[in-house]
């Protein structure tokens, strides 16, 4: 039997004795006969422990990874510094053997480093409220576009070009199954085109299927807002998609004004040294928690987070942890305000999401401790330095050109001049870089256009051998 | 086996009072209020430590407009402040290796710790999600292989590995049915079928994919009630969403029947894969008539739940279903893989990116060491381990359904019902013996339910020790029901004021 | 239990009342002691129309929400402000506490509900 399978044959002969039964097949006889396999199941023969450690060591050399190549790649994904301490403390059986923390007695860990994980995303965002976290930053956006329909009673999303793509299409997958009318603002000059904005919060009360959902007599099906347009709300990134640093005031100022949220999908390590969504009147604070302690992974598990103004507590999706008493009124931690949630409202619950990632939360949350309030912006600071070194130094070659003004953080857009960016990549692959996002993919009007991201992990050497080898050099 | 039965009693209630007094006194350390790492923070303490800048640093690249002027106030505390802090929690924390976690319809398997040490290889955690598939073999590898293991477990033709838990492929599961249907000119199956003794995610997830929710009831055996099916389905209906094994540890022996009448209405079957731990190897859901499954590899697989996440929820689907998968999917052509974009029908992307790829990793790792025969062996276990645990208690406990279960059963507190003993004050003595207790108040069908499924990776002496735990409960609510009533005592916290929690919500250090 | 001349009850546990012409719901002694200790109430706004039977609140404890239903067809003229900060009034005196107040539409919707009696032997029947 299975390493995994204490029972031996003679335990199995004295169970079925127990129950009065002689062989095990007696205990399946509520399955149709005709519909058991009648085979075994086509799966490779199992394997050692021995055996499998080969085999698993052996796909992942198949891999090139950040270890050993020197990554330029982000667009929602990203080469941070990952503190010793992490992997320590997600290593804790007593963490990642358990489960939703449904017994509080007994899961007083979890619950107060997740209590402490929401604390430090609302420092971190400026906002009152955080859940524990969501699947990733994709679902996160769209959970909170979902808050703004539900607090609004309003349908329709106007959304920037600058939201990460994939977040777009997440977005429009769930929005296809809700009624819900999602129009892009585009990007000019590599930052949102806010002078479209103007002209796309018209009412659209003549469009199809928007004009069935929402009309302006509806101001007050909502309850957070006074309706002025049929906008739910208004979603930007920043830094956006290209790294460029987005006016988040503005975004919040206008969405009040049209009585629609505000929500921005944020970098956890920029805001380090931007004004944090809070701070810019938004309504809803979400985005990619990965940089905080969480490794690559090929995409994933990662984190979502999802932080609000007080006023939409009650419509947030996910798990929240509060705090209380118990009978000898010694502070403790729990599971609350579940009436939200599925297991309780079922078919109207404000989400069907019932988990978390919570050791992807716990890792951020050991992350954050860690770094503290000097180290995140330390940290910040670094990839700022280097990201502007790296644009300096990609120009200075005469081969790259620039995209935009704008400002920007850890993560900048450049156009090629010499050569298509599949060509460069490919290069710098063979030199050991794993080089930057093609964004004609994502962006089909950006040919060769080249999106970079320095974290705080690559060194000078490291940047000017890309520079070099990316602007045609060998090594 | 009455006499064995009394003598395990008395030993373990003795053995339970001695054991007890014993994590008194070591816990009485832990039941010192745990600091949040906020009240140790210090101006000038850090835990970390960064390179100098080798680059160049220049003032000014942040337009002050934008610059943050109020400083994120994160703790600043030291490494061992933080190392401590962290063991402290871990230690105020039950997982399965702490001890025997009976939660029904959670399948709290052991987690094999080769699993963890293979997904923390640099080869897989260091990739990027956007490396070219030239540098991503390995890792596309392993998707493929794991789509084409979980299709011929389930009797499905792909499975995608993009959803990031259950809920999340019950609801990429059901708007794939969605697309169906509309591809086909059918918008008008607007109705999902749900009995009622599903998960509640069930109709959330359905609700979230658009759909109306009708309930089925169940029938006295704890199955489908197939006359209330029939009224149930008709031009309107998508589909039915069912477990089965059942939330009562049941098998609907009426499949063959369910599916026909779904399927000649019109509506597709979906498989919620919760309790797919009972029937690998035996049956599938494909060939029940299944057309869209969802696994749980966190329950299933063995993944650890992490305290509630990372999950994976992989959906699986019949060959007519195949091009409404989310984008992208994993093919193979001559050893090279790569992702498959070009899907004019997909339902679009549910996640970025390609899911919870650690976790599908420890899963794969797990199948391989498994192996066909060790799944086989896995379900017979569980379902073995579980009718022995009823049977045992079956004189000390109601039995809602008395017959043989599959991988998980239900008591209730009847029994103990007229001392005024509740089934949450059953579960909260259980934390008393060191044990996490079952699932509690699901389904909601039976009355104060009490769901334990012990899963195969338990022996028969934990078995044993947890059903004499149990039994000495039941006893005692017999002749101390106050004693039960109040516990735990032993715990780090007592019972906590769940109704003050959610008064006044208290969310972050500082409220 | 106090009680109000033409107090009159629902299937779903609601109360309804006439006073100067609005109908006052809320729920009843029955309803919050299923329940249990009450911790939110969301109100509507004042302004909405609502049909009879349609949901014009949610009552929500730790382990249970349940929607209020409007008894009557009307416009929401009123919302009890005092249950978003102290919600276990409800608890207290459930027919003290109102929760909503609807100028009807047509006051006759009231002859169809239950009355006292009616309502007790209803509950006997539900426990």
């Amino acid at each position: 039997m299975s390493r995994y399978i204490p029972n031996t044959q003679e335990d199995m002969e004295q169970m079925l004795s127990e129950i009065g039964l002689s062989s095990v097949d007696q205990l399946f006889t509520d399955i149709p006969e005709g519909m058991k396999l009648s085979r075994a199941l086509d799966l490779p023969g199992s394997l050692s422990e021995m055996e499998l450690s080969g085999l698993m060591r052996g796909l992942a050399k198949k891999n090139a990874h950040c270890g050993e190549y020197a990554c330029f790649l982000g667009a929602g994904a990203y080469d941070h510094f990952v503190p010793a301490m992490v992997k320590q403390v997600l290593s804790k059986p007593e963490f990642y053997t358990s489960y939703t923390p449904y017994q509080p007695e007994i899961s007083q860990g979890m619950l107060q480093a997740i209590f402490e994980y929401q604390t430090m995303i609302c420092q971190l965002t400026g906002m009152d409220v955080s859940n524990a976290s969501m699947y990733d930053g994709a679902t996160a956006v769209t959970e909170a576009a979902l808050i703004a329909v539900r607090s609004t009673g309003k349908s329709r999303l106007l959304v920037s070009q600058g939201l990460h793509p994939e977040y777009r299409e997440v977005l429009k997958t769930y929005g296809k199954y809700n009624d819900l009318v999602i129009e892009e603002i585009p990007l000019r000059d590599g930052i949102t085109a806010v002078s479209e904005l103007d002209v796309m919060s018209g009412v659209k009360g003549s469009d199809g299927a928007n004009a069935a959902n929402t009309t302006l007599g509806d101001e007050n099906a909502g309850k957070a807002t006074t309706g002025k347009s049929d906008i739910a709300a208004v979603i930007v990134q920043s830094p956006n998609f290209l790294g460029a640093v987005e006016d988040l005031k503005w975004f919040g100022e206008f969405a009040a004004s049209k009585g629609a949220l505000s929500i921005a999908c944020v970098d956890p390590i920029s805001i380090a040294l931007l004004e944090p969504p809070g701070a810019c009147g938004i309504d809803i604070a979400a985005g990619e928690g990965q940089g905080l302690g969480n490794a690559l992974n090929y995409g994933g598990p990662y984190l979502g987070f999802l932080a609000a103004k007080k006023a939409f507590v009650r419509k947030m999706p996910g798990r929240i942890v509060g705090q209380t008493t118990d009978n000898e009124d010694k502070r403790g931690f729990v599971l609350t305000l579940q009436a939200r949630e599925q297991h309780i409202r079922r078919e109207k619950a404000v989400s069907n999401i019932c988990s978390n990632q919570a050791l992807n939360a716990l890792a951020a949350a050991v992350y954050m401790s860690v770094m503290g309030k000097e180290g995140i912006k330390e940290a910040a600071n670094l990839c700022l330095q280097k990201a502007h070194y790296a644009a300096e130094k990609l120009f200075a070659t005469g081969k790259f050109a620039k995209l935009s003004e704008a400002a920007f953080i850890k993560e900048f857009a450049v156009r090629a001049l010499h050569e298509p960016i599949q060509a460069i990549n490919e290069r710098l692959l063979r030199h050991g870089i794993i080089g930057g996002l093609d964004l004609e993919k994502y962006y089909p009007k950006m040919k060769d256009c080249w999106l970079l991201a320095v974290t705080e992990k690559r060194t000078k050497q490291e940047i000017d051998d890309m520079v070099r080898i990316a602007a045609g050099g060998e090594s | 086996m009455a006499d064995k039965i009394n003598e395990r009693q008395v030993n373990s209630i003795d053995n339970g009072r001695a054991e007890l007094e014993d994590r008194r006194q070591i816990e009485q350390n832990n039941r010192e209020q745990a600091m949040l790492i906020f009240e140790m923070s210090r101006d000038g303490r850090r835990a970390y430590s960064l390179p100098a800048c080798d680059v160049p640093v220049k003032e000014g690249l942040i337009p002050d407009a934008f610059a943050r002027r109020r400083d994120a106030d994160l703790p600043q505390v030291s490494e061992v402040d933080v190392a401590r802090h962290y063991t402290r929690l871990a230690g105020r924390n039950h997982g399965v290796d702490s001890s025997f976690y009976p939660l029904g319809s959670c399948t709290m398997k052991y987690n094999p710790k080769i699993n963890e040490e293979i997904a923390s290889l640099d080869g897989f955690t260091g990739v990027h999600p956007y490396q070219n598939e030239e540098s991503a073999q390995g890792s596309l590898q392993v998707l493929y292989e794991m789509d084409r293991m979980l299709s011929e477990i389930t009797g499905m033709k792909r499975v995608t590995l993009q959803p990031a838990a259950g809920a999340h492929g019950e609801l990429t599961g059901l708007m794939i049915i969605g697309a169906y249907h509309r591809s086909r000119g059918d918008a008008a199956r607007t109705k999902i079928v749900v009995p009622d003794s599903a998960h509640g995610t069930n109709p959330a997830s359905a609700a979230f994919a658009g759909f109306e929710v009708v309930e089925v009831k169940s029938n006295p055996s704890g199955g489908v009630d197939i006359e209330d099916l029939k009224l149930a389905v008709g031009q309107d209906t998508a589909g039915l969403m069912l477990t089965n094994p059942n939330t009562l540890g049941l098998f609907d022996e009426n499949i063959e029947e369910i599916a026909r009448i779904v399927h000649d209405a019109g509506g597709l079957l979906y498989y919620d894969g919760a309790n797919a731990n009972a029937i690998m190897g035996i049956c599938r859901p494909g060939d029940m008539g299944f057309d869209v499954v969802h696994l749980n590899l966190h329950k299933t697989f063995s993944t650890p739940h992490g305290g509630g996440g990372p999950g994976s929820g992989p959906v699986g689907v019949k060959e007519e279903l195949v091009p409404f998968l989310p984008v992208p999917v994993v093919e193979c052509e001559n050893d090279r893989y790569w992702l498959d974009y070009d899907r004019p029908q997909t339902i679009g992307r549910v996640r970025s990116f390609y899911g919870n790829f650690g976790v599908v990793l420890k899963a794969y790792a797990y199948i391989r060491t498994m192996g066909p025969d060790g799944l086989k062996n896995v379900s017979e276990l569980a379902v073995l381990n579980a009718n022995y645990m009823m049977k045992r208690l079956e004189d000390s406990f109601d039995i809602p359904y008395k017959r043989i279960c599959m991988h998980e059963f239900i008591l209730s507190n009847k029994k103990q019902e007229h001392n005024g003993v509740r089934t949450l004050d059953i579960a909260k003595r259980l934390l008393d013996f060191g044990y996490h207790p079952p699932t509690v108040y699901f389904p909601l069908i039976v009355h104060e339910a009490m769901m334990i499924e012990p899963t195969e990776t338990e022996s028969k002496e934990t078995l044993d020790s947890f059903v004499d735990a149990l039994i000495s409960i039941a006893r005692e609510a017999e002749n101390e029901p106050d004693r039960v009533r109040k516990a735990p005592y032993t715990t780090v916290v007592s019972r906590l004021d769940e109704v003050k929690a959610a008064r006044n919500p208290v969310l972050k250090w500082g409220d | 239990m106090k009680t109000y001349q033409g107090i009159k009850y629902t299937r779903e546990h609601e109360w309804a009342r006439v006073e100067d012409g609005l109908v006052y719901v809320g729920i009843s002694d029955f309803a919050q002691n299923a329940l249990g200790d009450i911790v939110f109430v969301e109100l509507p706004n004042p302004g909405k129309s609502l049909k009879a039977g349609e949901q014009a609140s949610v009552v929500e404890s730790v382990k249970a929400a349940s929607d209020i239903y409007s008894p009557v067809s009307g416009t929401i003229v009123k919302v009890n402000e005092a249950l978003e900060d102290t919600p276990e009034l409800l608890n207290a005196e459930p027919y003290e506490n109102w929760i909503v107040a609807l100028e009807p539409e047509n006051l006759s919707e009231m002859d169809a509900l239950m009355d006292e009696q009616q309502y007790g032997d209803f509950c006997a029947k539900e426990a």
